[in-house]
């Protein structure tokens, strides 16, 4: 047995497996505890207490809800496209967890260190409105349908954005390659420039993971509960894991991509005593506390206003702010690499 | 200007994620934790009935009849007959609690203070049937709360 772990192949594939199966255990429990702390945090700004029964504090409610998701009946409704109403659910949810292969937890932590990983987020992260489209139109149900409609124009519209977002961040650190971007020199004023593009993808990847207050695929109030309606049990958990893990991997694409990463904040070095992936970990809080913030706080756009924002705002904004951040490093002459 | 100045630089916006910000830390919260924390009731409360007794275990009931008569929803139930010792007492005392919409008319006119309202209201049952009372039941839940109750009827002496 020992010897076939002498086999640098065999080594290889059995550590990635085992670095592979972490990550995926570390995201499902951030996933179950981030629903009990944006259920307890939503609680606190509206004046209520949040789950107490479950546990000290309510801390068990979690569990509790995925043993109640788990064991109940999954229905499948007659004139729905089984292969693909099944399919949707596990798209969605084997999406969201594999971006996190080439996301850097700390300073060489990182399962695939590709060069182009920053292309590999954004295509895979591209790839769940697929997910979405088919939930919509398997489930053979209108609201169903107009959700995964909502869907997939609402999160191309802001992909656009967001692609452009990203090329400002990559004219600044002159890689695609996450650590090179986290471990690039940035002086006060290139983050300067960055700020809006931060507030700007901030806003956009709310309208990317279909969330408050750019919940309109699920729209409670008008098309129910949108491409999820037909869904129950655990197909539905995989839906809630899968929307979830989602917002986890984009607050991380954040840290990544403008708050530095495991680096500590603001280039203080005597903090630097504080390992890396607990940086990470709270610059990645810090923008999973945003997602739920912005769910308290802000009422629901209209539909019209969300393709407005996308299309005549912030795409102009963008772009414009892309040719700037190229016209000012040609300028200064601070192009990288 | 002025406008589009204040939508671009997102005024309105941040000035309300600082209100749930301030909501999240400084607020106290309104809710109460229930089932282990319990809201102030009224000494008026009007809860789940109860047949009370005489401090002697003589049970205060005379059988007048008077909270059938006024109940409105007609939930009461009463026979009497006389007692082997010659005073009036009820055989049968039912209430429907499905059908009372808890008024507080039958204490009002009860003038021994026997049927009255008191201050539990956690009586939920698995079935109907479990809320027909009887008078096993009704003297069951007085014996339950009659200090509660006799408090009750106390504090609330001097407003009658």
């Amino acid at each position: 047995m020992l010897e076939l772990f002498e086999n640098p192949y065999v080594l290889w594939t059995a550590l990635t497996l085992l670095y592979t199966v972490l990550i995926v255990a570390g995201v499902l429990l951030a996933v179950a505890y981030y629903t009990y702390a944006e259920r307890k945090v939503m609680g606190a700004m509206q004046r209520r207490q949040g789950p107490m029964t479950v546990g000290p504090f309510g801390l068990l409610q979690p569990i509790a809800d995925g043993i109640k998701l788990f064991s109940k009946e999954t229905i499948i409704p007659s004139g729905a496209n089984r292969p693909v109403f099944l399919l949707a659910p596990m798209m969605l949810f084997a999406l969201s967890l594999l971006a996190w292969a080439v996301i850097p937890f700390d300073k060489g932590w990182v399962l695939a260190n590709i060069n182009v990983g920053v292309l590999y987020l954004f295509a895979v992260s591209s790839m769940t409105v697929y997910g979405v489209i088919m939930a919509g139109w398997a489930s053979n149900s209108r609201y169903a349908f107009l959700g995964g409609l909502r869907s997939a124009s609402q999160m191309v519209s802001y992909e656009v954005s967001m692609g452009l977002i990203i090329v400002c961040v990559l004219l600044c650190t002159g890689s695609l390659n996450l650590q090179e971007i986290v471990e690039a020199p940035r002086p006060l004023w290139m983050q300067a420039l960055l700020f809006p593009m931060l507030i700007v993808f901030l806003v956009s990847i709310l309208a990317e993971t279909n969330r408050a207050p750019f919940d309109l695929p699920e729209g409670e109030s008008e098309i129910t509960g949108g491409f999820m309606v037909e869904y129950s049990a655990m197909t539905y958990a995989l839906f809630f894991l899968g929307e979830y893990s989602a917002m986890i991997l984009m607050s991380a694409m954040t840290a990544t991509l403008f708050l530095g990463g495991w680096l500590p904040p603001l280039g203080i070095s005597f903090l630097a005593f504080v390992p890396g992936i607990l940086w990470f970990a709270v610059k990645t809080a810090a923008v999973m506390f945003f997602f739920i913030w912005a769910r308290a706080t802000l009422p629901r756009f209209r539909y019209d206003q969300l393709m407005r924002l996308g299309w005549k705002v912030f795409l102009p904004l963008t772009l414009f702010w892309v040719v700037l951040t190229a016209g000012l490093l040609l300028t200064f002459d601070a192009l990288p690499g | 200007m002025d406008e589009f100045a204040r939508s671009f630089l997102l005024t309105e916006i941040v000035k309300g994620f600082l209100l749930t910000l301030k909501y999240m830390f400084f607020m106290p919260r309104v809710t109460i934790n229930y089932p282990y924390e319990k809201g102030p009731i009224s000494p008026r409360f009007r809860g789940e009935h109860a047949l009370r007794r005489y401090p002697n275990g003589e049970e205060r009931c005379i059988a007048c009849k008077l909270c059938e008569a006024i109940c409105p929803a007609l939930a009461i139930t009463i026979e009497a007959e006389p007692r082997a010792d010659g005073s009036r007492r009820t055989t049968k005392y039912d209430i429907d609690m499905t059908k009372c919409i808890f008024c507080g008319l039958c204490q009002e006119a009860c003038p021994v203070d026997a049927i009255v309202e008191g201050p539990n209201f956690e009586y939920a049952t698995e079935t109907r049937e479990e809320l027909f009372y009887n008078k096993d039941k009704l003297l069951a839940n007085g014996d339950r709360w009659e200090a509660q109750l006799a408090a009750n009827i106390a504090a609330d002496a001097p407003y009658r």
